[in-house]
């Protein structure tokens, strides 16, 4: 199957290209663009983003694999990152993941069985103060307790969440 | 020289080092792993840390990373400090969070830089309790295992193989501590360089694929000091052996050759002697029929009777065969009626070429030279296909300029990462003149893609220009004026400019222009210009230098009916003579004597073939492509059978009664009856001590002094340890025992040196870190340079190929061209078939598309492969891989015209 993008897409990369001085540069907006489409990169996309900016593979992929927003697997309906990084950890992010996989019937990096979520360990997402966190797609759920992580699991579960 | 005060004594360091360097040159030891001495510094790992005060009186000081503060002239620093022990533990501590506990599984176990450098902290116990992060591997290709959950991310895997050998498919992917390096799909890593890895990687990540399939500790092999035989540059090695077979080669460090790194072609091409097909006994044709396996007292007494009936001898030695070997047949069948085995044509592009190095000012360039010329000309060469070494050099010659700009910046050269950065890409000028697509051209200012004739025109053009002094250019000149032109101001602009040539494309035309383009060079006053030449095999220049016959002469010999009887000793003449022409003389032949160490077309039809030992078991010398005379030693005294063809040769002369005892008995004698012959080679004896050679007394042994010693491998032979082996022709032991002492540096057999398992005690072995091996590199060149011989050459006119005719080029591939090294299966499986290659115009003009079919006449013989297009190549060229096994025709006498067949 020979890989395919939405014309909005297409339009949107054509658009980024030439706003920078070197195509390369262009990469991340691109990958973005890719990622909000598809929900995940490809290897295959991958490859086609190296060809449109006319850099090796490997180029790519050292993005890709360097940032955590970047996903290289498909995800559940939402995607759920638990802040593990110190502030968060020392508050409780293993068994904040612990409990929320247990709601969603999953495990960590999978997606859930009704196809609902994947819940992932993420690195600081930059909201120490306000530890634990948790961000559902793009928004950020602070302060956390148990109570609270079994409320946010039946919204998603109930679809309350968009 | 600054002054450098490390922990209350006093040492003499360079000041265009860093600490790490001068400490570990001082003979100190202190720990690293991102630092690499031909790779510079980036400090990354954090390993080397030191505490520094700024004077006498400062009580504080500061813990630093050694490897990033340069020298200064009074420095203190202290390694013992409390402190900065610790700060070097706790990041084994860290690094070890991750790394697996289980070394006695680990190919690396035993010759492991980190293990080395833990035991050198004193990290012992570990306080971390929990899950250990892992990864896949992926598959590399036949080269190199991948264990990527040894890795410390010291980086310096893609460091070498992306920064210095310009791979493009090794990556570091991810960030945290899931850093991965890989590449970015399973898949055979491309580089000719890859094999490195396992030598510059400090951990069991990258490790040699072909020793893990007949694995040994380095503590259990026997290694020797060898010469790489798979090209002219003549890298050292050191190959390692148990049980009787070679089981890996690693790299020997030659300040001016080779440095840390070899080529893949020979790390890997180790394993001809390996060859299930290898002919590992004697044989007589007689016998063949009764299925018996004669003796080999009874091959030899058949050879005397075949000698003592013979109408006449001839002998063709080889190219790829040591200097003594070749000197043996010589003596045998005395000069008129012996061939160093090539074909007249070829004999007069090596003749032109030797000429042009006896010439070169200053004598030929060294690898090292090369690495440190900032301004190319290659002129008629593949280096990455035909001298892979030295293509390694050249792309460290383009990075010059941004080493010299960055020495004006005040940052040395050590500091890689802002020495790369400062120059943001910026290249040297390397200028290329080759027919097709080179793995150069990526770092080429300009790549000259046209015939061999008009490399030449480019050549002498260049010259004159230079001659001239007129770079400036105008708007009259042709396009080859204009490109010589540039290439001129390059040359003339450039602190030490170099030009490459060599015999690829059999043209004396390029060799006389490059010769042109030197000369020119120095009258225009630059002293400092260099020639560096390829040639075809390991000892082309040296089998050259004993002046046989061509071998179309011994031909004719035997057409003519003068000799009947021949010995061919390591040379599969159907790779040098049209094969009716080899079938033709094979009929003539009463006798047909062979000796080689692979199975070749000519062994077949030999009436006696006697088994000849490999290079790694067998003593000799080779001459490289810079004259350099070297000596190669037995890694294992080989089975029964098998002897060095001089051996054999010698063995050969008492058997027809020219002499009572073999003339040869040991090496030494065999090197003092050729130096006396020879005067030429006289010098060749001090290449490497003689085998009388002792200290103290004793040999130099072979195996390393953690040798497990006894195994019951022989017990069901005898309950006795076997004595090991006498050798005769070294002054090394086949054992433990001998002296401890370091040896001179053309007899260091492996690399230790207490706390040191790894590789990386070459720290020991060196006058300074990176610098010339203890009492200098070994070997001895034997062209001074500046020896005029040879008259000026000038282009020759291109006969013009009609229409329909094309003119066909020879091209190489690193793996694949070589003879030997295509009979080692990881080599092999890396070569790819015969493929025609040739410009999309040509191929348009002939209705062909990229891997479409194509029949062609050249001459008698008729080839069909598939056609591959080349983006550079001009029109009416055709480019065929030359010295590929799998061919029908394995011999072409490119360059010529080429028929299409409809
Ligand atoms: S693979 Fe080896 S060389 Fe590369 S970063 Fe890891 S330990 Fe260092
Ligand atoms: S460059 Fe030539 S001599 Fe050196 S390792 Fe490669 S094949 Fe051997
Ligand atoms: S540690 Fe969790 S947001 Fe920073
Ligand atoms: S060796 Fe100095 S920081 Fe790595």
């Amino acid at each position: 199957m020979a890989f395919e993008l939405s014309q909005e897409t297409l339009d949107t990369i054509d658009k980024v290209i030439p706003r920078y001085p070197q195509r390369q540069s262009a990469l991340m907006m691109i990958l973005h663009a890719i990622q909000k489409e598809q929900g995940y990169l490809s290897l295959e996309a991958q490859e086609w983003v190296a060809e449109r900016l006319e850099i090796a593979p490997i180029k790519v992929r050292e993005v890709v694999t360097f940032y955590p927003f970047y996903r290289e697997k498909p995800v559940g309906k939402h995607y759920i990152r638990v802040c593990r990084t110190l502030s968060c950890a020392l508050n409780g992010s293993y068994k904040i993941c612990d409990r929320l996989c247990q709601e969603l019937d999953t495990k960590p990096g999978e997606i859930s069985p009704d196809g609902k979520a994947t819940v992932e360990f993420a690195e600081c997402l930059a909201s120490c103060g306000t530890a634990p966190v948790v961000m559902v797609d793009d928004d950020m759920y602070e302060n956390l307790t148990e109570d609270d992580i079994v409320e946010l699991a039946r919204r998603i579960r109930e679809e309350e969440i968009k | 020289m600054a002054t450098l005060h490390i922990d209350g004594k006093t040492y003499e360091a360079d000041p265009s080092k860093n600490l790490l360097e001068a400490a570990l040159s001082a003979g100190l030891d202190l720990p690293y792993f991102c630092w690499h001495p031909a790779l510079g510094s980036v400090g990354a790992c954090r390993q080397c840390a030191v505490r520094q005060y700024r004077d006498e009186n400062d009580k504080n000081g500061q813990i630093v990373m050694a490897c990033m503060v340069p020298v200064t002239d009074g420095a203190r620093i202290s390694i013992a400090d409390p402190e900065a022990t610790e700060f070097r533990s706790s990041v084994v501590e860290w690094l070890m969070t991750n790394h697996p506990h289980d070394c006695p599984v680990c190919d690396e176990g035993g010759e492991c830089h980190l293990q080395d450098m833990t035991v050198m902290t004193g990290h012992c116990s570990r306080s971390f309790r929990f899950k250990k992060r892992t990864f896949e591997n992926q598959y590399l290709g036949p080269f190199l295992n991948h264990e990527m959950n040894r890795c410390i991310q010291c980086y310096r895997c893609v460091r070498f193989y992306n920064d210095y050998a310009g791979g493009h498919d090794l990556g570091a992917f991810a960030s945290h501590n899931h850093v991965y390096f890989g590449r970015h799909e399973e898949g055979v890593l491309e580089s000719e360089f890859s094999g490195n890895l396992a030598e510059v990687c400090p951990t069991g990540v990258f490790t040699d694929k072909t020793l893990k399939g007949h694995y040994s500790r380095k503590w259990d092999m026997q290694s020797a000091p060898s010469i790489c035989n798979h090209c002219s540059v003549g890298c050292n090695t050191i190959a390692s052996s148990r049980y009787g077979a070679v089981r890996r080669i690693l790299n020997r460090y030659h300040h001016d050759i080779n440095g840390y790194f070899l080529c893949d072609r020979g790390r890997y091409g180790y394993e001809h002697g390996n060859h299930p097909d290898r002919p590992s006994r004697p044989r007589l044709r007689s016998t063949k029929q009764s299925g018996l396996e004669p003796e080999t007292t009874e091959v030899l007494a058949a050879i005397g009777s075949f000698l003592n009936e013979a109408r006449g001898i001839a002998a063709i030695g080889s190219p790829r065969a040591s200097l003594e070997s070749n000197y043996a047949l010589q003596a045998l069948a005395g000069r008129e009626a012996f061939s160093i085995g090539i074909a007249e044509a070829s004999s007069a592009v090596l003749d032109a070429l030797v000429a042009a190095l006896r010439e070169a000012p200053g004598g030929p360039a060294s690898v090292r030279d090369i690495e440190h010329s900032d301004a190319v000309f290659v002129l008629g060469e593949d280096p990455s296909n035909t001298a892979p070494r030295i293509a390694l050099a050249l792309r460290q010659s383009v990075r010059q300029v941004s080493i010299k700009h960055a020495a004006a910046h005040r940052i040395p050269r050590w500091h890689d990462r802002a020495v790369r950065d400062l120059a943001q890409g910026r290249k040297g000028p390397l200028h290329s003149a080759w027919p097709a697509q080179t793995r150069l051209d990526e770092i080429s200012k300009s790549a000259f893609c046209e015939s061999p004739n008009a490399i030449a025109k480019l050549g002498f053009a260049v010259a004159q220009c230079i001659g001239e002094d007129s770079s400036s250019s105008s708007s009259a000149d042709s396009p080859l004026q204009k490109q010589a032109k540039a290439i001129a101001a390059d040359l003339l602009e450039a602190e030490q400019p170099l030009v490459v040539t060599g015999t690829a494309l059999e043209s004396e035309a390029i060799i006389d222009a490059a010769r042109a383009v030197v000369s020119a060079l120095a009258k225009a006053g630059k002293s400092t210009v260099r020639l560096a030449g390829i040639a075809a095999e390991a000892n082309s220049i040296g089998a050259h230098l004993l002046q046989g016959q061509a071998l179309e002469s011994i031909v004719a010999k035997v057409m003519n009916g003068e000799c009947d009887t021949l010995i061919v000793a390591e040379n599969d003449l159907y790779r040098r003579l049209p094969h009716a022409t080899v079938d033709a003389l094979l009929d003539k032949l009463s006798k047909l004597i062979v000796i080689d160490c692979i199975p070749s077309s000519l062994t077949r039809h030999a009436d006696a073939f006697l088994p000849a030992a490999t290079i790694a078991e067998s003593d000799g010398s080779l001459i490289n492509c810079e004259g350099r005379g070297q000596r190669f030693f037995q890694a294992l005294s080989p089975k029964e059978n098998l002897h060095a063809t001089w051996d054999w040769v010698g063995r050969i002369q008492v058997e027809c009664q020219r002499s009572d005892t073999n003339p040869w008995p040991d090496l030494d004698t065999i090197l003092a009856k050729m130096a006396a012959d020879c005067p030429e080679l006289a010098g060749i004896r001090e290449a490497a001590p003689g085998a009388g050679f002792r200290i103290h007394n004793q040999k130099i042994p072979r195996s390393p002094r953690r040798f497990s010693g006894r195994t019951s491998i022989l017990a069901h032979e005898s309950v006795h340890e076997p004595k090991p082996p006498e050798d005769k022709d070294a002054a090394m032991s086949f054992s433990m025992e001998g002296s401890a002492l370091q040896p001179p540096a053309a007899l260091v057999s492996h690399y230790w040196s207490p706390g040191w398992n790894s590789a990386q005690a070459l720290n020991k072995f060196q006058e300074e870190v990176g610098g010339p091996n203890r009492g200098g590199p070994p070997g001895l060149r034997l062209f001074p340079g500046g020896q005029n011989g040879r008259p000026h050459g000038s282009p020759s006119t291109e006969s013009a190929a009609t229409p329909d005719q094309l003119l066909a080029i020879p091209l190489y591939q690193v793996f694949g061209s070589d003879e030997l090294s295509n009979h080692s299966a990881a080599v092999r499986e890396r070569s790819e078939p015969l493929a025609f290659s040739l410009s999309a115009k040509t191929a348009d003009r002939l209705g062909l598309a990229d891997g479409d079919s194509l029949s062609l006449r050249i001459g008698e013989q008729k080839l069909t492969a598939t056609v591959r297009l080349d983006p550079v190549m001009s029109e009416n060229l055709i480019g065929i891989p030359v010295g590929l096994s799998d061919t029908p025709v394995t011999y072409l006498p490119l360059p010529a015209q080429a028929n299409v067949c409809e």
